[in-house]
């Protein structure tokens, strides 16, 4: 349905904030120039939407691709039933404001065999809940382009990646034979079936994406900021205990600790860190002095090694 | 500085003794310097890069900790880390000890920030080369200091420089299994320049360098090569200049036409050189027509103005047919529009280049079909350019493209954005070509009628005078210039009218 904008908008009434420096706004233009090349060349994008702060800098990006047309693709978000509630209310309340189209899908076998993180172990719960999950979404909404937050930095693997990834009809990615990227000429031709990810943030580091999302004020859910909440430790990690589904397993038992979140996925996968950055500057200079990666707190990206190769050959993001 | 303790001692089973961290506050008043590593197998590209990560403190604990792990039992005489592993991240590149693929990363010191590319040396994989070489501002080029310069080196110093890199550092790696020599250092040096001079690279720094050891990448190496005084590598990084913005005239290939509501049509797309403010007057190409910016539209404001590399959205006075793929431009410095255009290009694929076929070409958001006729191969021993009618996988050629439709291009060496171009292979949708325009050819004599030529009897001076041009510098292999005698001429007009 196509919306009016009466040509009085266009003063966007926000635009007090001083200019990008450089760098964030080289990688924005970037950014900017993959979303309507794909927008152009595919019939029908979708964007897949995590509801974490990369997510929330796409979706930003994508608004100001568009501008002052409307977001011209649907978000699709892969429920597992196992997000943290603060998601799914920060999630529905980004629809509602910025009047967005929104697809969720969960995967039927999850409520049919009873799967769960705690019952399948993390590999095969993610398979089963996430990857087969996106696929199955995909496939329905027959998109022969996703739009996805993935940055080379995260991982070894990811870091080979190209912009616009070649899936086969069955979402395969072969990493051996990826199709030559030149320039910013994107080759956006697929057959019937095929289809393309495209990962408009590749070059951005996670210094980069918190220094964005202070720069342009763009709203994340709260689990980022570090606050009293209430923990059980489990293999190593602190999972935020407030789903009456996590059981307390022998010996273990419920604390309060000062915490917050690095990356946000399934709460039972994803350990907090102890912290106490409660603003956006806390969090970059916690950052620029990290010792750690942002993927330590991710249970689903040590289960094997080579594990994050492997489950995107299959599909995953 | 000195090297930490950890690039000469031994290290104990217990951890990875990483540098230690402090904060570095990034400047952040220029974009990123563009970075990748060439050189043939095994010369060491990646093993640099993990270095460079590692002596940069872009490796975390965690990364470090899976790095010590994944190098047990494969480690070396030196019992350092195969820092190689921090880039070969896929399953098969790890199995091989190869890289298969480019791997981007990022690092930063507190004087600028990085964007690397490591790239895979086998020649098999010199597509992956080529992808990271397009949008490099500096190539370092590795060489074992016990093999010197290889028929891959010159491969890929080639392709860095038609791809329009011209800061070159050479890393001489592997300088710690010659002894040290001094000698074998400024002679591969030697030989170096002399292959970057025919290929018109005059910056070239040379430097000796041990990856592994990590002498001469971030910490100095003097302790074992006191003769060399030169700077590290990372100095001449922290040096370097990113490609400058285009300074010939306004281009604006449209990606898309985004048309909201009735009141509002603007022309969606990023800069590719130049600048516009509202009140330029633009032409609309292939059309023609011509119209005034009103407005450039974005987010955050109206501007008043945006320049090369700014993602905007033009409004313009007028309503005029303006579609995906055509161009804006201003109208004192148009780019050249026509139907047959001169090119080098490099083969990326197995089935090469063939002649005749029709492919796809596509540049900036402009995608059509063409027809490459290849003319010339480069031999990458001699330099020399020697005929071809076809080009297998890895070549770099000088080809002939005609179009069915106009065509819009800026040379190659003006702007790399609307000179830049790949083909596609209707047949399997993959990319087999990256390209450079160099020229636009008059129709007339282009491909269309490869057997037909003209002579063209000219006086000597206007003669001299043609010959000087560009557009006839560019097409001298096409050319037979014959000086001849009035009286010669008579006799050759002559045989050509009977
Ligand atoms: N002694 C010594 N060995 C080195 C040095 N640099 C690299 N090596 C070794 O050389 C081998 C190849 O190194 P890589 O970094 O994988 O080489 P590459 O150039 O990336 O290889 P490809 O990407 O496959 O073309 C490894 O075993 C390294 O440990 C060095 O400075 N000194
Ligand atoms: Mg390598």
């Amino acid at each position: 349905m196509p919306h009016t904008h009466p040509e009085t908008e266009l003063h966007n009434p926000q635009s007090t904030k001083p200019p990008l420096d450089p760098h964030l706004k080289a990688l924005e233009n970037e950014a900017i120039h993959i979303f309507r090349e794909v927008a152009a060349e595919f019939e029908r994008p979708v964007m897949l939407y995590s509801i974490g702060k990369d997510s929330s800098v796409l979706l930003h990006l994508a608004r100001k691709a568009f501008y002052p047309g409307r977001v011209p693709f649907p978000l699709l978000h892969v429920d597992t039933g196992w997000k943290f509630r603060e998601m799914i209310a920060f999630r529905d309340e980004m629809v509602e404001k910025y009047d967005l189209d929104l697809v969720v899908h969960t995967n039927p076998r999850g409520a049919a065999e009873n799967i769960t993180p705690f019952t399948h172990g993390s590999a095969l719960y993610t398979d089963i809940m996430k990857t087969e999950a996106l696929r199955q979404a995909l496939d329905a909404g027959q998109y022969d382009a996703a739009f996805g937050g993935a940055r080379r930095d995260e991982e070894a693997s990811r870091a080979k990646e190209r912009i616009y990834s070649f899936r086969t009809p069955d979402h395969r990615w072969d990493p051996r034979n990826q199709r030559p990227e030149l320039w910013n000429i994107y080759n956006g031709m697929i057959r019937k079936g095929e289809s393309v990810r495209a990962f408009p943030l590749s070059n951005w580091t996670e210094v980069d994406i918190w220094r964005y999302i202070q720069a342009e004020e763009i709203p994340i859910v709260p689990l980022y900021f570090a606050k009293k909440r209430p923990i059980v430790e489990r293999d190593g990690m602190m999972i935020l205990a407030e789903d009456p589904r996590l059981e307390l397993l022998t010996g273990e038992a419920k604390r309060e600790e000062v915490i917050r979140f690095r990356t946000l996925g399934c709460f039972p996968l994803t350990g907090a860190i102890r912290s106490s950055a409660t603003t956006l500057d806390d969090i970059i200079s916690e950052l620029e002095t990290a010792t750690v990666s942002e993927r330590q707190g991710r249970a689903i990206d040590r289960d094997q090694a080579g594990s994050m190769e492997k489950k995107k050959r299959e599909g995953y993001f | 500085m000195t090297a930490p303790a950890l690039a000469n001692a031994a290290l104990d089973e217990t951890a990875v003794a990483l540098p230690v961290q402090e904060t570095a506050r990034v400047v952040r008043d220029t974009r990123p310097l563009r970075l990748i590593t060439c050189g043939s197998v095994d010369d060491g590209k990646s093993t640099l890069i993990g270095r460079l990560l590692w002596d940069t403190k872009a490796v975390k604990e965690d990364q470090a900790a899976s790095l010590q792990r994944d190098s047990n039992g494969k480690q070396n005489d030196l019992g350092l880390p195969d820092f190689a592993l921090l880039l070969d991240g896929l399953q098969a590149e790890r199995e091989q000890g190869i890289t298969i693929d480019v791997a981007y990363r990022y690092f930063s010191t507190d004087k600028r920030s990085f964007i690397v590319a490591d790239t895979p040396g086998h020649e098999q994989y010199t597509r992956n080369m080529a992808t990271g070489a397009s949008t490099a501002d500096l190539a370092v080029l590795l060489v074992d200091a016990r093999v010197g310069l290889l028929e891959q080196t010159r491969r890929h110093a080639t392709i860095a420089t038609l791809m329009g890199i011209r800061q070159f550092v050479l890393a001489v790696n592997k300088i710690d299994l010659t002894n040290y020599d001094r000698a074998r250092f400024e002679q591969i040096s030697h030989e170096f320049k002399e292959l970057a001079l025919s290929l018109g690279v005059r910056q070239v720094t040379a430097i000796p360098v041990s990856a592994l050891k990590g002498e001469n990448v971030v910490y100095d190496g003097r302790a074992s090569m006191p003769w060399y005084e030169g700077p590290t590598l990372i100095e001449v990084l922290e040096l370097a200049t990113t490609r400058s913005a285009q300074t010939v005239g306004f281009r604006l290939p449209v990606q898309r036409v985004s048309r909201p509501g009735e009141s509002f049509r603007g022309y969606q797309g990023t800069v590719a050189g130049g600048s516009v403010k509202p009140g330029d007057s633009v032409v609309i190409l292939p059309s023609g027509m011509v119209a005034n910016v009103t407005k450039i539209v974005t987010f955050d404001l109206v501007r008043n103005a945006a320049v090369a590399g700014d993602a905007i959205t033009l409004v313009l006075d007028r309503q005029v047919d303006v579609s995906r793929g055509d161009v804006i431009a201003t109208i004192d410095s148009q780019p050249m529009i026509g139907l047959a255009f001169d090119a080098q290009l490099v083969a990326l694929q197995p089935e090469g280049i063939q002649p005749g076929k029709r492919y796809w070409l596509k540049s900036g958001s402009r995608r059509q079909r063409v027809q490459v006729q290849p003319v010339s191969q480069l031999e990458l021993k001699t330099g020399k350019w020697n005929h071809a009618d076809e080009l297998p996988m890895n070549a770099i050629g000088k080809v002939h493209l005609a179009f069915d439709e106009q065509a819009i291009f800026d040379t190659y060496e003006q702007n790399r954005t609307t000179g830049a171009f790949i083909l596609i292979d209707p047949d399997t949708n993959n990319t087999v070509a990256g390209g450079m325009i160099t020229a636009k050819r008059a129709a007339l004599g282009g491909i269309h009628t490869e057997e037909s030529r003209v002579i063209l009897s000219l006086p000597a001076d206007l003669a001299d005078q043609l010959m000087a041009t560009e557009l006839f510098a560019n097409r001298r292999e096409d050319v037979e210039v014959r000086r001849v005698t009035a009286g010669k001429a008579v006799e050759i007009i002559d045989t050509i009218d009977q």
